[in-house]
C-alpha cells in the first residue's frame, strides 16, 4: 500500500513451501555471484554504504536505514518511531509539506517508508539517473526537518487511522499485540510499533523531535543503492549529498531492556464478536542471529520449515493430511532481530475441533518429532531449496537490498550476511533437535486462543 | 521445429540504456499456441504465466465456488502422485507453482531453474491436464476454503466487497464472493469438480508467456506438450452483467470502530477510444501514492483516513470506476462527504494543466521502471495480450500518455465521472450515515 507503512511482522497463513524469503545473500565457496555484485564503503562520518548491481533494467532503488526502531522509543511515547516516519514527508527547511513525494513522482518515481521493531528505511525506487537527486532529498530531511503544529495534529490523526486499519478492526491483530506483549515482559519487543493507542493521541512535536536528534544522524544510518549504477559514481554521489553532514558524537550503543528468564507458561484467551474462524498461536523466546555466532538462528530457520513450512512439513503432515484435526498449521522464526526473537507456531482447528483438542494433538506432534528426529530425506529438500534461492534472489534486487538493509541495522555484519548460507548448510540433523530442545520448554511458552466470545465453555 | 514463425520486435525503451532493451519474440508453436517470450539467459532460471479466459464467473448456476476450489486441488496429486509425493517433487526440484481464481481468469505461475526446465514442466502438465482430484484431497481443500469462507463473513472488508457487488449485479456471476458460500461449497461433488476443469482449461482459453534463460524452439516444444492434450474449446463465456446500482449510499451495520468504505459507478471498457484518458484522470485523482487528489483532501489536509485509492476496474463482462476508504465511525461521514464533493468537482472543473503535466511525467517515467526481473516482465506481456495489445505497445504507450490533451481529458472527466450516480457502501458503526438515495 502506498504512504508511509509499517511493517507487520506477523503473518498468520503464509504461503506454503516457499523458503525463497530465507536467504540472505551468496555463500562463499560454491557461489560467488551475489557478492560479486556487492560493494561497500563508509563515508568519513560514518554512514556505511553498500551497492548491489544489477544492470538488466534502467532502475535505482534508493534506501536509507537508520539503525533506530520502535524498540528503541523511550517509555511513554510509543508508537514515536513511526510517527516521526510519517513526519519525514512533512517538509524540511527548504521543501514544503509533501513536496518529496511529489518530486519523486515528477521523475517518475515511487518512495515509501517503514518503521519496524529495529529499524526505520525510506526509500524511492526511479530512473538510475536521478540517484543524485534522491540523495539529495534523503540528506536534506536526516538534518533538516521542519514542522508545524499543524502537519502534527493531522498526522497523529493519519497514525490513529492506520491503528484502527491494522489493528483495531482486525482481532487476530489485537490477539497478536496481547500475545506479544505477554512474550516480552521487560524489553520494548512487547510494545507494538503503531504504539499503544492511549499513547498516540498524546504523541506531540517534541516527542518525535527527540527521537529525531537521538537517532537520524549519518553514524547511525545504511544506504543502500540497488540497481544498474557503477559503485564508483554512487560513492562520488554518497560523499557529494551525505558527507558533509556531522555525525551524532553522542550515540550511544543499542543497549536496550533485556527479557528475563521465564519461568512459568502464559496463557490468554483473547475473545471477539467478530470472530468466525478460532485458532490458537503458541510462541517461545527464542535467539536470534548474532554476529559471529549465527549457528543456532541457522538450525531455528531449518527447524521452522521442517515443523511448518507447506505441505510436506511435519505439523501439517501430521495433523492435517494424518489426523484432519487442522485446516493448516505453520511456523514462524524470525531470525534477523537486534535482541531475542520468537519461534512461533498458528494452528486453525477443522470444523468441530476444539481449540484444546486441537492445542493437545500439537503438543503431541511436536513430541513425536523430538522423539524421532530429522527426516533426512525432508532436510535434504529443503537445503536443495537454499541453494536454489541464492539463483533465484538475483532476480529480485530491491528484495536483496531489503535483507541487507534489514540486517545491518539488526547488528550484524556485511561478513555475517555472506556467511549465512554457508552456515545454514552446515546445519545437521543433531544441531536442529538440539536447538528444538532448548526453545521448545513449555514454561517459557505463551499460547493464545483467539475465539468468538460464546464459544467458551465450561 | 522449422514451422516456428518468429515475429523479433526490438523495443527500446524511453531513457533506456542499450542493454535494457527488451526484445518481444512472439512464438507459435506447431501445435498451434502462440506465446511471448523474452529471453534473458543472464540468470539460469525460468518465469512462465499462463492465463485462461474464464475464471470464477464460468460457475455454472448452483456450483458458485466451484472453480475457486478446482483451482486449489490442482496441486492436490495428479496420477501417481498424490498431495505429499507432488509436494516433495516440486521441493526436490525448488520449483515453484501458483495459482490464482480471478472473475474474469484463472492464473497459473511457474518459476524453475533452467536445468530442471523439463522436470518442472512435466509437473506443470500433469496439474493442469491430469489433476486426480481424489475424494481425499478434495475433503481436506474444501474445509480450507470453509474456513476461510468463515473469516470472511466478519471481515468489514469483505463484507463491503460482498454487499456492493451484490447490489450492482444481483445474480450474475459478479454478483457474488468467487470462493462461494457455505451451501454451495458444501453441496460440490467431484463430478463438479471435474466438470469446472473442463470448462476452465482448454486450448482456446490460454494466454502465455515466459522470461528467462529458455530459447523459443525449447519453449515451443515444451508447451505443446504441457498443454496439446487440453480440450480443444472451454465452457460458453458468461453474458453481459447489467449494472444495478444507483446513486446513493448503503450502511452495513458492523460493530468495529472504523468503517470500511467502498464506492463506485459504471466505469468503462478497456478497448474504449478513452480509456487511456481515464486512467490518467484516475491517476491524478485518486491513484497510488500521497499526491493523489483525494489523498490531499482525504489525507493530506484532514487527516481522515491512512489512504484513499480509486481505480478503474475494466471486467470482461462489466466495467467500473470504484474506489474504497476507511475511517473511524465518528469522522466518516466527513470523508465521504469530501469524496462526493470531489468527484463533483472533478466532473465539472476537470484537471489543470499542472496536474495533467504532472502526472504524465510520473506515468511515462515509471512506466520504464517496471520491468525489473523475469517475473514482472512475465506479468506485463501476458497483461497485455489479454487487453489484445501488440509488443509494440511498450514502445508506443507513453507516446499515447503524452499526446492526451487537457481538453480532451477533461471531456472524458464530464463523461466518466458521475456525481449523481456514485454509490457509498459503508461497512461499520458510522455515525450521520443511513441508507438512502443520493443527498
Amino acid at each position: 500500500m502506498p504512504g508511509p507503512a509499517f511493517q507487520s511482522v506477523f503473518a498468520l497463513l503464509r504461503p506454503a513451501a516457499l523458503i525463497a524469503g530465507l536467504l540472505t545473500a551468496g555463500a562463499a565457496g560454491a557461489d560467488q555471484a551475489i557478492e560479486d555484485l556487492v560493494t561497500t564503503d563508509r563515508l568519513d562520518n560514518g554512514m556505511e554504504v553498500v551497492i548491489i548491481e544489477d544492470h538488466r533494467a534502467p532502475v535505482v532503488v534508493h534506501m536509507l536505514w537508520y539503525r533506530a526502531g520502535s524498540a528503541d522509543e523511550r517509555p511513554g511515547v510509543s508508537g514515536v518511531a513511526h510517527f516521526l516516519e510519517h513526519l519525514l514527508f512533512q517538509g524540511t527547511r527548504t521543501m514544503a509539506p509533501g513536496e518529496l513525494s511529489r518530486v519523486v513522482a515528477e521523475n517518475g518515481g515511487t518512495d515509501n517508508a517503514f518503521t519496524s521493531y529495529d529499524q526505520t528505511a525510506y526509500y524511492q525506487r526511479v530512473a538510475a539517473d536521478r540517484l543524485g537527486l534522491m540523495m539529495q532529498m534523503e540528506a536534506d530531511r536526516m538534518v533538516n526537518l521542519q514542522l508545524g503544529e499543524e502537519e502534527i495534529r493531522t498526522e497523529r490523526e493519519v497514525i490513529i487511522e492506520e491503528r484502527n486499519m491494522r489493528t483495531e478492526n482486525d482481532p487476530g491483530a489485537l490477539m497478536r499485540e496481547q500475545a506479544r506483549a505477554a512474550q516480552y515482559l521487560n524489553h520494548r519487543y512487547g510494545v507494538p510499533i503503531i504504539g499503544w493507542r492511549h499513547e498516540m493521541v498524546g504523541l506531540d512535536l517534541d516527542a518525535a523531535l527527540d527521537y529525531y536528534q537521538t537517532y537520524y544522524a549519518p553514524n547511525n544510518a545504511v544506504l543502500i543503492v540497488a540497481g544498474d549504477v557503477q559503485p564508483d559514481a554512487v560513492l562520488a554521489l554518497a560523499r557529494e549529498h551525505y558527507g558533509p553532514l556531522p555525525p551524532n558524537p553522542d550515540l550511544k550503543p543499542r543497549m536496550r531492556p533485556q527479557e528475563p528468564p521465564q519461568t512459568a507458561a502464559r496463557r490468554m484467551v483473547f475473545e471477539d464478536a467478530r470472530v468466525s474462524q478460532p485458532y490458537l498461536t503458541r510462541s517461545y523466546l527464542a535467539p536470534e542471529r548474532d554476529p559471529g555466532a549465527q549457528e543456532k538462528a541457522a538450525a531455528l530457520v531449518l527447524l521452522a520449515e521442517i515443523l511448518g513450512g507447506g505441505q510436506t512439513s511435519v505439523l501439517n503432515e501430521k495433523l492435517q493430511f494424518d489426523q484432519k484435526i487442522a485446516v493448516y498449521a505453520g511456523a514462524s522464526y524470525g531470525d534477523t532481530s537486534l535482541d531475542d526473537t520468537t519461534f512461533s507456531l498458528v494452528l486453525v482447528p477443522a470444523e468441530g475441533v476444539s481449540l484444546e483438542v486441537a492445542e493437545d494433538a500439537m503438543d503431541a506432534a511436536l513430541a513425536e518429532f523430538m522423539a524421532t528426529g530429522v527426516d533426512p530425506a525432508q532436510l535434504a529438500r529443503i537445503k536443495r531449496q537454499i541453494e536454489a534461492s541464492r539463483i533465484y534472489a538475483r532476480d529480485n534486487v530491491e528484495r536483496l537490498a531489503n535483507r541487507y538493509g534489514r540486517a545491518l541495522t539488526s547488528g550484524l555484519t556485511l561478513e555475517d550476511i555472506h556467511a549465512w548460507p554457508g552456515v545454514l548448510a552446515a546445519v545437521t540433523e543433531d544441531d536442529i533437535l538440539a536447538v528444538a530442545q532448548e526453545v521448545f520448554d513449555d514454561k517459557a511458552s505463551v499460547t493464545s486462543w483467539l475465539i468468538r466470545p460464546q464459544e467458551v465453555t465450561q | 521445429m522449422k514451422a516456428l514463425v518468429h515475429a523479433l520486435i526490438a523495443c527500446v525503451m524511453v531513457a533506456a540504456p542499450a542493454h535494457a532493451e527488451i526484445d518481444i519474440q512472439q512464438v507459435t508453436t506447431p501445435g498451434g499456441f502462440t506465446a511471448w517470450l523474452v529471453e534473458e539467459p543472464s540468470i539460469p532460471i525460468v518465469a512462465l504465466e499462463l492465463r485462461f479466459k474464464g475464471g470464477g464467473a464460468l460457475d455454472a448456476p448452483g456450483k458458485r465456488g466451484v472453480t475457486n476450489l478446482m483451482v486449489g486441488l490442482l496441486e492436490e496429486g495428479t496420477g501417481e502422485m498424490d498431495a505429499r509425493a507432488f509436494a516433495r517433487a516440486t521441493e526436490d526440484l525448488a520449483a515453484s507453482f501458483g495459482y490464482g481464481t480471478y472473475d474474469d481468469t484463472v492464473s497459473v505461475s511457474a518459476k524453475f531453474l533452467t536445468d530442471t526446465t523439463e522436470q518442472a514442466m512435466a509437473l506443470l502438465r500433469g496439474v493442469i491436464v491430469e489433476p486426480a482430484f481424489n475424494q481425499v484431497a478434495i475433503d481436506r481443500v474444501k474445509a480450507q476454503v470453509l474456513s476461510g469462507i468463515a473469516s470472511d463473513e466478519t471481515d468489514p472488508n469483505k463484507i463491503a466487497g460482498r454487499t456492493f457487488d451484490k447490489l450492482a449485479f444481483g445474480d450474475h456471476p459478479y454478483g457474488s464472493s468467487l470462493n462461494g458460500t457455505r451451501e454451495s461449497v458444501s453441496a460440490l461433488t467431484r463430478e463438479d469438480i471435474v466438470a469446472a476443469h473442463g470448462a476452465v482449461f482448454a486450448r482456446d482459453r490460454v494466454f502465455i508467456s515466459a522470461v528467462g534463460d529458455i530459447n523459443a524452439e525449447d519453449l515451443a516444444r515444451l508447451l505443446d506438450t504441457l498443454l496439446g492434450d487440453l480440450p480443444a474449446t472451454g465452457a460458453p463465456l458468461p453474458g453481459r452483467a447489467d449494472f444495478a446500482l444507483e446513486g446513493g449510499l448503503t450502511v452495513v451495520p458492523f460493530d468495529t470502530p472504523q468503517s470500511v468504505v467502498l464506492f463506485g459507478h459504471q466505469g468503462l471498457e478497456r478497448d474504449d477510444p478513452d480509456f487511456m484518458a481515464a486512467y490518467v484522470l484516475n491517476e491524478i485523482f485518486g491513484g497510488s501514492g500521497l499526491t493523489s487528489r483525494l489523498m490531499q483532501e482525504v489525507r493530506e489536509k484532514r487527516g481522515l483516513t491512512y489512504g484513499v485509492y480509486t481505480y478503474l476496474v475494466p471486467k470482461d463482462h462489466a466495467e467500473m470506476i470504484m474506489g474504497s476508504v476507511a475511517s473511524a465511525g465518528n469522522r466518516v461521514a466527513e470523508t465521504v462527504e469530501v469524496i462526493r464533493a470531489e468527484w463533483a468537482q472533478l466532473a465539472q472543473e476537470g484537471v489543470t494543466a499542472e496536474e495533467l503535466a504532472a502526472a504524465k511525467t510520473y506515468l511515462t517515467g515509471a512506466y520504464p521502471l517496471r520491468f525489473d526481473g523475469n517475473g514482472p516482465i512475465a506479468n506485463i506481456l501476458i497483461g497485455m495480450q489479454m487487453d489484445g495489445l501488440g509488443p509494440e505497445y511498450v514502445v508506443e504507450r507513453n507516446a499515447l500518455v503524452e499526446a492526451l490533451t487537457l481538453d480532451e481529458i477533461n471531456r472524458v472527466a464530464r463523461a466518466v465521472m458521475r456525481p449523481e450516480d456514485l454509490h457509498f457502501v459503508v461497512v461499520g458503526q458510522p455515525e450521520g450515515l443511513e441508507t438512502g438515495a443520493t443527498q
